[in-house]
């Protein structure tokens, strides 16, 4: 690998509209499976409500604004397989109004959908790389897109490490999924969680401290690493710095930024970060793009 | 004419003590004789002793409320079997023909366009009001209190962006409009027109009438602002500003280059029917950054920030430019007169005597 | 085990990576191997911090008791790690309970014997707090980081 090269830029699908198509309209589709992941996240499996096996293809990380009937639209990643665009699927947390109604719809109810939106994960370029996955909480679902076409791919790249941090036992998203995966022989998965009952065995702590332990017991080689980091903003800060010590450079270090979003089009303003628009330019970010942003208050 | 041609005129007009731009009957609605008199926190209208049509400039209003209106439906839906139906069918978007339009908000449109046409997305609705719409500009004789057009670049002469531009000449001798077109349909219009055509007198004492307005200007924007507040997103200044501001959103509903919005869904009482509208929004409102949990700009300094930085200073990442005009209606209808020149000015000079 | 294989063992720590033999030959006199069985406890909240210990192998719960409620365990120490800065600091008594998850093989380092000799040798002194003093910090902060519960639902946040 040539070191001199400057990191890949991020990815992204064009939306699925049709040309001509008013971007502002959502998109009927029916709910198949609902999945309750944790007490206050859940999975929604959708497919078109007309021309049912019109595929939605997306990128790793681009995200799409669901609407609940009546309620309103949220901006949600999309959790599932890119190499799977017949059905869509997102995994939704409960913090809202629009989130719990989302979160009431069984089996066959309908919901809209625009997108995809936004620049994702730079999957396809890391080919060739490490890569190191840093989720936190929530986080995990957006990378989840990531992983599959990772793992899918896995010859393709140099040694995989996901570090997932949650706030305790009982909080850990896609834990089955995490234990098939720990159990490849190529690729490491380590868990910590903020606090837990005694009976827990994993480990406990910040996911930073994965990472300083980790690569101590090279994990990863920071020089030929792109690491992908979602999470709360502040852990993804905390993340970056740890990285930074590790070695990883800026330009090799990608984070997804979250803001309010009305439209997802770059007409409505609310999601401006500086000199951009998260839902174009982002939600994933290179760090050298955006660090001098994530220090100043209230931006 | 105008009217003739399938367009609904709107032009300016006086309503509630302030020229707004409202559906223009015929030439005796204008404001005959009418100067504004303006200044941070301050609009009055006067009768002056000249009788020109176009001697007031810009009021609280601008022509973004009809290529952009304050409050749309997006859609509407019904429920089926198959989810919902959306139907789009909006009210027929008149043709509007503009009459009086400055130069300042020429280039208020002019950046309006590159918003809501932004290479990856187009709002189709904007796109035909705007497409469609006449313009009939007027080149300013004198310069408003808070104007500051000639330094953002944006006036007070109409170079282009119009069907037809007018410059009003009115001195002891006559009273006449020098016009110029922009257009096929400008020239389409005129030709319809009895007119006299323009010697080089008539030229020269148009021009003079658009140096006055230059000459007289009083305000203007530092330069390098951009820059400028890009080194001083962290300043002491924002809580300067701060401590003035009221957060009460005025500057962003008068800026005829915002653009923020919100959206409003709703069903009927049976929840078969919802509706989305979409509706102006003020980046000075808590509400605006909130997340789950919490807004992003809670304090005022951060809002103030982000409004003039984003005018100012983002607008050019953006969008190739600034997103201000120079038209001063942020300044005069601030109740508290904040004047965003001033502000950069101040944010300046700090940097001029930390260097000293 | 000899000295000189314990002197091996510490060397092969990231605490004392590349530090001068003649440091590594004192701290060793401090040394002995020891291996706790999963469920056993290392220490006592409230007891003399009379050792630490460097984790060869295996993981450790650090717990707090609370009266009335199940032990929270707020951190667990693992493989290259070090468990206990408490015999650093007067009054020399441990914060929290420690309990092998694991089988644990570590090297305990005896404090009293460490602390004689780093008094008595300042230059040792300086180098033990140099190489304590980020682990101490890096458990300041992410404990801090623990603190502020970022993945808390909005309404649970303290």
């Amino acid at each position: 690998m040539n070191q001199t090269a400057t990191a890949p830029a991020s990815e992204s699908i064009n939306s699925g509209l049709q040309p001509g198509a008013d971007p502002m309209l959502p998109v009927p589709y029916i709910i198949q499976k609902t999945r309750r992941e944790l007490r206050d996240t859940f999975t929604l499996e959708l497919t078109p409500a007309l021309n049912s096996d019109q595929p939605f293809h997306f990128a790793p990380g681009q995200f799409t604004m669901l609407y609940a009937f009546g309620y309103g639209e949220v901006p949600i990643s999309i959790s599932g397989d890119p190499a799977n665009p017949g059905t869509l699927i997102h995994t939704i947390r409960e913090v809202g109004a629009i989130t719990r109604a989302l979160g009431r719809l069984k089996r066959g109810a309908s919901v809209g959908v625009r997108g995809p939106f936004g620049v994702g994960w730079p999957v396809t370029a890391a080919e060739g790389s490490d890569v190191v996955i840093l989720a936190g909480g929530l986080g995990l679902a957006p990378l989840r897109p990531a992983i599959y076409q990772i793992l899918a791919q896995r010859a393709r790249y140099g040694n995989v490490c996901i570090y997932y941090g949650a706030r305790s036992p009982a909080d850990i998203l896609f834990l089955q999924q995490l234990q098939r995966w720990r159990g490849r022989f190529d690729i490491t998965v380590e868990v910590t969680v903020d606090r837990a009952p005694a009976d827990w065995s994993g480990r406990v702590g910040v996911v930073t401290q994965l990472l300083t332990r980790a690569s101590s017991q090279s994990g990863f080689d920071p020089v030929h690493t792109i690491a992908l980091v979602c999470g709360p903003e502040v852990m993804m800060r905390f993340c970056a710095s740890a990285l930074n010590e590790q070695g990883v450079g800026d330009e090799r270090i990608y984070l997804s930024v979250e803001r309010n979003m009305k439209c997802a089009l770059g007409f409505c303003g609310h999601c401006q970060f500086g000199p951009g628009f998260v839902c174009k330019d982002g939600p994933v970010y290179r760090l050298d793009q955006i660090k001098p942003l994530l220090t100043i208050r209230e931006l | 004419m105008l009217t003739d041609a399938g367009y609904a005129v709107i032009g300016p007009q006086i309503s509630d003590g302030a020229i707004v731009y409202e559906p223009l009957e015929s030439a005796a609605d204008l404001p005959q004789g009418w100067i504004d008199e303006q200044a941070g926190g301050h609009y009055r209208l006067q009768q002056n002793t000249r009788p020109a049509l176009f001697d007031y400039v810009v009021g609280p209003h601008s022509w973004k409320r009809y290529l952009f209106p304050p409050r749309q439906r997006l859609w509407q839906a019904e429920r089926n079997d198959q989810g919902f139906q959306i139907n789009t069918d909006q009210p027929a978007t008149p043709r509007y023909a503009f009459i009086g339009v400055r130069s300042c908000e020429i280039k208020a449109m002019q950046i309006q366009d590159r918003v809501f046409n932004n290479g990856h997305f187009a709002d189709p609705g904007y796109q035909t009001r705007r497409e469609n719409a006449f313009i009939v500009a007027v080149n300013c004789a004198r310069p408003g209190g808070t104007c500051f057009c000639v330094s953002m670049d944006s006036g007070p002469k109409a170079r282009q962006g119009f069907d037809l531009a007018l410059t009003e000449i009115l001195d002891d001798e006559r009273h006449v409009f020098m016009v110029e077109t922009g257009s096929d349909r400008g020239r389409d219009i005129l030709a319809q027109l009895a007119l006299t055509p323009a010697d080089m007198t008539d030229i020269n004492a148009a021009s003079a009438v658009t140096q006055n307005a230059v000459k007289n200007m009083q305000k203007a924007m530092p330069d390098g602002v951009e820059t400028l507040l890009k080194r001083n997103l962290e300043h002491p200044q924002w809580e300067a500003v701060a401590q003035r501001c009221l957060s009460c959103g005025n500057c962003t509903m008068v800026c005829p280059t915002c653009f923020c919005t919100t959206v409003e869904d709703s069903t009927d009482l049976s929840a078969t029917v919802a509706e989305r509208w979409r509706q102006w929004d003020s980046c000075f409102s808590v509400d605006f950054s909130y997340i789950h949990g919490g807004s992003i700009r809670r304090e005022g300094y951060s809002r103030y920030r982000q409004w003039m930085t984003h005018k100012l200073a983002h607008w050019h990442d953006q969008f190739d430019s600034s997103g201000c005009v120079g038209c001063g209606r942020c300044v005069t209808w601030c109740p508290v007169g904040i004047d965003i020149t001033e502000e950069a000015r101040a944010i300046q000079d700090s940097e001029k005597e930390a260097s000293a | 085990m000899k000295p000189e294989g314990l002197e091996h063992l510490l060397k092969e720590h990231p605490l004392f990576d590349q530090i001068n033999p003649d440091y590594l030959a004192i701290i060793a006199g401090c040394a002995a191997n020891e291996r706790f069985n999963a469920g056993a406890t290392i220490f006592r909240e409230g007891s003399p911090a009379d050792k630490f210990y460097l984790i060869r192998h295996g993981a450790v719960a650090l717990e707090i008791h609370i009266p009335g409620r199940e032990p929270l365990i707020i951190d667990t120490l693992h493989e290259g790690d070090i468990l206990g800065w408490s015999w650093l600091v007067p009054p020399y008594q441990w914060f929290l309970d420690a309990r092998a998850v694991q089988l644990c093989r570590m090297v305990s380092l005896d404090a009293t014997c460490l602390r004689s000799k780093m008094e008595n040798d300042h230059a040792l002194g300086y180098e033990l707090y140099r190489r304590f003093m980020p682990v101490a910090a890096k458990r300041l902060q992410a404990g801090r980081l623990q603190l502020i519960d970022m993945y808390a639902q909005p309404s649970e946040r303290a």
